[in-house]
């Protein structure tokens, strides 16, 4: 390890935070570099020295003026509620933009109707419901022959009162 | 048993107001004397302190524990020292540059770069002179130097609040304690007794 390489591990060295690694490095090298030894004991008392400096005390009047300052912050109302939070305000104009998305939307075309496995469409299929009425008589009326029931013409007119025929002849 | 400082500050978050006295009873003078170590003005740093007590309080309802309570707070003491520091520099710099010249005005003594620091001894005590020699250094620096020293925080945590590698923040202490060790050179020489609770025990 040269000198340049000791100087950015020296502190940690004599911090006692290098890794047992780096230490041992720095260590071989302080052993065979005389300057690097007169430089770490330097550091040494220099850290002694730097201690002689006094402290500072906070003046008497600290902590009340900042609890005068603490006290004066807004506080947190009802009415802040109110004041839209970026989150809530994002949430509810992506919910807009959505809900207009969505009204301005072409009509879905109607999908083209398929028959049913009966063979109707669904049209039909209501228009037969709605006509159930008339399903449920269906054999009641299909069994009836109405035209059987009508007069028949020669029936409703006999002979004799058979309407003149003025044929012109 | 002591409640640490996330639960701390998850209680100021729900609301309870003795845990944020707690929170700042326990680390009010840290961090008054890291911003004044770092601007080198005891009203400027008390004021910035407040700022920073005032942020977190702020800050409670989006707090979330996912870093240690020390290195988010000292980020935000870190950050506003350097603004600080940043702006009372370009207002020195405004002032001496709308300063009208006058002739007959005799040349100001500057301090000549390679005077050193033991002639100053004579007209300050070695704890001012200390402190000069840490206030001159660049403020990535002279921050990276105090967390080190005297807030006794890991690397990683030094790192995280100065924004920088560990093995950059290595560099960046190797280069400040050197500085200082020529600077402090006579005092380093001659060191006194070390005091109790000064700092980092090495």
């Amino acid at each position: 390890m040269k000198c340049e390489d000791v100087s950015k591990e020296l502190i940690a060295y004599l911090d006692r935070r290098a890794n047992s690694a780096e230490r041992q490095e720095v260590e071989e090298h302080l052993t065979a570099c005389g300057a690097c030894r007169t430089r770490a004991e330097e550091f040494r008392r220099l850290w002694t020295v730097l201690d002689e400096m006094p402290a500072t005390e906070p003046s008497f009047g600290f902590d009340a003026r900042l609890r005068q300052r603490v006290a004066a912050e807004p506080r947190r109302s009802w009415f802040t509620w109110l004041v839209p939070q970026p989150r809530l305000a994002f949430s509810l104009a992506l919910l807009l933009a959505m809900s207009v998305w969505i009204a301005n939307k072409p009509p879905v075309p109607r999908p083209v109707q398929v028959a049913g496995p009966n063979g109707l469409s669904e049209d039909e299929q209501f228009q037969m419901i709605q006509e159930l009425d008339v399903l449920e008589n269906f054999d009641v009326l299909s069994k009836s022959d109405a035209l059987a029931e009508l007069p028949l013409p020669a029936a409703a007119h006999p002979q004799g009162n058979a309407p003149q025929d003025d044929g012109g002849a | 048993m002591a409640r640490t400082d996330v639960q701390l500050m998850l209680d100021v978050k729900a609301g309870d107001e003795v845990s944020f006295g707690l929170l700042l009873a326990k680390y009010r003078s840290p961090l008054i004397n890291f911003l004044y170590r770092m601007v080198r003005d005891a009203a400027t740093a008390e004021d910035l302190a407040q700022e920073v007590f005032l942020r977190v309080y702020r800050a409670r309802r989006q707090y979330s524990p996912s870093a240690k309570f020390t290195t988010w707070l000292f980020r935000i003491a870190t950050n506003l020292a350097l603004n600080s520091v940043r702006d009372n520099r370009y207002k020195r710099m405004e002032l001496s540059l709308d300063a009208p010249a006058e002739v007959d005005e005799a040349p100001r003594e500057v301090p000549a770069r390679e005077k050193r620091i033991d002639e100053y001894m004579l007209e300050r005590d070695r704890s001012e002179v200390i402190r000069r020699a840490i206030g001159a250094l660049p403020e990535k620096q002279r921050a990276a130097v105090l967390l080190h020293k005297y807030e006794e925080m890991d690397y990683s945590e030094i790192a995280k609040i100065l924004e920088c590698s560990e093995s950059a923040l290595k560099s960046l202490l190797f280069r400040a304690y050197e500085t200082l060790r020529v600077q402090l050179a006579p005092l380093v020489a001659q060191p006194l007794a070390p005091r109790a609770g000064g700092g980092r025990a090495r």
